[in-house]
């Protein structure tokens, strides 16, 4: 007889998940659909910039998908889980593997942006629920919420000073988040290479700085009457 | 020159350690920093005091042996380089000085500056090894080595065991350390039979002896003495991928046939 055990799937699953590797493999994965997600996100939100017209049509050409909307919904909720799961659980990993902090500590490498993730991460999550409640199911926006009018429930959103202010703060912080975050999830994955992370590394900062600034200017352009 | 220096004194793992001052108004800049503190334990010595407790060996920065935080940086503020091999010439006259032991629950403190570093050792134990039939040596190049391999399996294999990466660490991950060791044994001919299970154990054992996981901040790879890279942390994270869709793990007591 051979003296070879199989493990069963799921016992595999668990001791994948189980290992500090394994949760930040679960913690890259969700972390790519997400952020592929925000992307292509904005892309479309910016045709705000286009009209009324326009973004409404896009709306509905969304809301036509019908299954494969549900699909897409089913797919980031799940990422988005599974990222907020392994995030808290590596959280409270980290306080436990450090006991007791240094009286004096200091960052020769360490980005700023890597060092605050476990801030960047839970704001951007409570923004992505009002976010939801803002555009998405209404309740946020009360009475001025038009179903199916996006463009009116956009203008009439961002004209609220604090709502503003509370969408660029998140998004800069979700800028910061992915200008570690998208290196950081290739090295999780185990892509290093000396002829590619340093490229990796600028497409990160600059997948940053596009999101930042692409969904920044949505809010700032209806705050300052760009777009009416 | 003169140096003052705070020192956390702690009795044992159980007890609280708190910080004390200390000034060497006789350093030069020719002694080591092992050295400094040589001089200090000895008037500490004379005047009846308990001296302080650092780790060290070899004092050549081969050994692993050394290594403390000095303001904040593991093994102090020259690149490259352990505790033992630093000199007091990159410090300044009047130069204050913060000394604390490297801080983990995986490394509980010893005494003073000196940790408990065997997790590393328990690591190693389960899956850090290649299994060989010893008898007579095998014929010179008898088993060819791919030149570009055996560089990055020596780069991997200058690793010293010092804990500086889990010191430096902001999430206390062990993760250059062990990726270090899987990158040196998994990258030799030698090495891949048990490529496999050395991953998955390795990795299972310092999930459980308590050590951080890794955010991909880079702080250990600046502040390793030996210059261990983190791209050797993305081998260990697909051999460990691997590892886990593949490995089929032996059942004890088994017998051929
Ligand atoms: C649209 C929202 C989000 C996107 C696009 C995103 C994207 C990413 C990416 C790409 C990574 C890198 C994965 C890796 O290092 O392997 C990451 C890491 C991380 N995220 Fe998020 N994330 C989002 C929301 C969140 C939320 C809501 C939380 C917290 C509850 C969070 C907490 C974290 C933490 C703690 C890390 C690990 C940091 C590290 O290992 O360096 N993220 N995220
Ligand atoms: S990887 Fe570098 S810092 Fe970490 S134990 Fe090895 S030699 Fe020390
Ligand atoms: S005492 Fe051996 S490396 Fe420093």
């Amino acid at each position: 007889m051979s003296s070879i055990a199989v493990n069963s799937g799921l016992n595999r699953t668990a001791t994948f998940y189980h290992s500090v590797v394994g949760k930040k493999v679960v913690m890259a994965v969700s972390g790519f659909v997400l952020s592929g997600f925000v992307l292509g996100h904005m892309f479309g939100n910016l045709q705000l910039f286009q009209g009324r017209e326009k973004l409404n049509h896009y709306a509905e050409m969304l809301q036509s998908l019908g299954g494969l909307l549900w699909f897409a919904r089913f797919v980031l909720l799940s990422a988005a889980v599974l990222h907020i799961t392994a995030a808290f659980q590596l959280w409270r990993l980290k306080n436990e593997a450090r006991p007791q902090a240094y009286v004096k500590k200091a960052h020769i490498a360490t980005s700023y942006a890597a060092r605050t993730m476990i801030w960047s991460g839970p704001i951007v999550g409570a923004f992505l629920v009002y976010h939801i409640l803002h555009f998405t199911t209404g309740q946020a926006l009360g009475d001025q919420f038009i179903k199916g009018d996006v463009y009116h429930n956009v203008i009439v959103g961002f004209q609220n000073p604090a709502a503003s202010f509370f969408y660029i703060i998140a998004n800069i912080l979700l800028a910061i988040h992915l200008y570690h975050g998208v290196w950081s999830m290739f090295q999780s994955l185990g892509v290093n290479h000396p002829k590619y992370t340093p490229k990796l590394k600028t497409l990160a900062k600059v997948y940053g700085w596009v999101i930042g600034i692409g969904n920044v200017s949505m809010p700032l352009a209806v705050l300052v009457g760009l777009v009416k | 020159m003169k140096i003052i220096l705070n020192i956390w004194r702690q009795q044992n793992a159980t007890s609280a350690g708190r910080m004390v001052r200390y000034e060497v108004p006789n350093a030069n800049e020719h002694m080591s920093f092992l050295e400094m503190l040589d001089v200090l334990n000895e008037e500490l010595t004379r005047k009846g005091e308990d001296p302080v407790t650092f780790e060290h060996d070899c004092r050549e920065g081969i050994c692993g042996c050394c290594g403390f935080m000095i303001d904040g940086v593991p093994h102090g503020p020259q690149r490259g380089t352990t505790v033992c091999q630093l000199h007091m010439r990159h410090f300044h006259d009047g130069d204050e000085l913060w000394l604390e032991p490297f801080r983990a629950k995986a490394f509980p403190v010893i005494k003073d500056l000196m940790v408990d570093r065997s997790a590393f050792d328990r690591i190693i134990a389960s899956g850090g090894f290649i299994s060989v039939n010893t008898g007579s040596a095998p014929d010179g190049n008898a088993l060819p080595v791919i030149k570009k391999c055996s560089d990055m399996a020596m780069d991997a294999a200058a690793c010293i065991g010092c804990g500086a990466c889990v010191a430096s660490c902001p999430n206390a991950s062990a993760s250059l350390f062990v990726s270090a060791k899987i990158s040196h044994l998994g990258q030799l001919p030698q090495g891949q039979a048990e490529r496999d299970r050395r991953a998955s154990r390795m990795v299972l054992k310092m999930t459980d002896e308590g050590f951080g996981y890794c955010t991909n901040t880079g702080e250990c790879e600046a502040v390793c003495p030996k210059g261990i890279k983190i791209e050797n942390i993305a081998r260990m994270h697909r051999d460990y991928i691997k590892a886990s869709a593949t490995f089929r793990e032996e059942t004890s007591g088994g017998g051929a046939g």
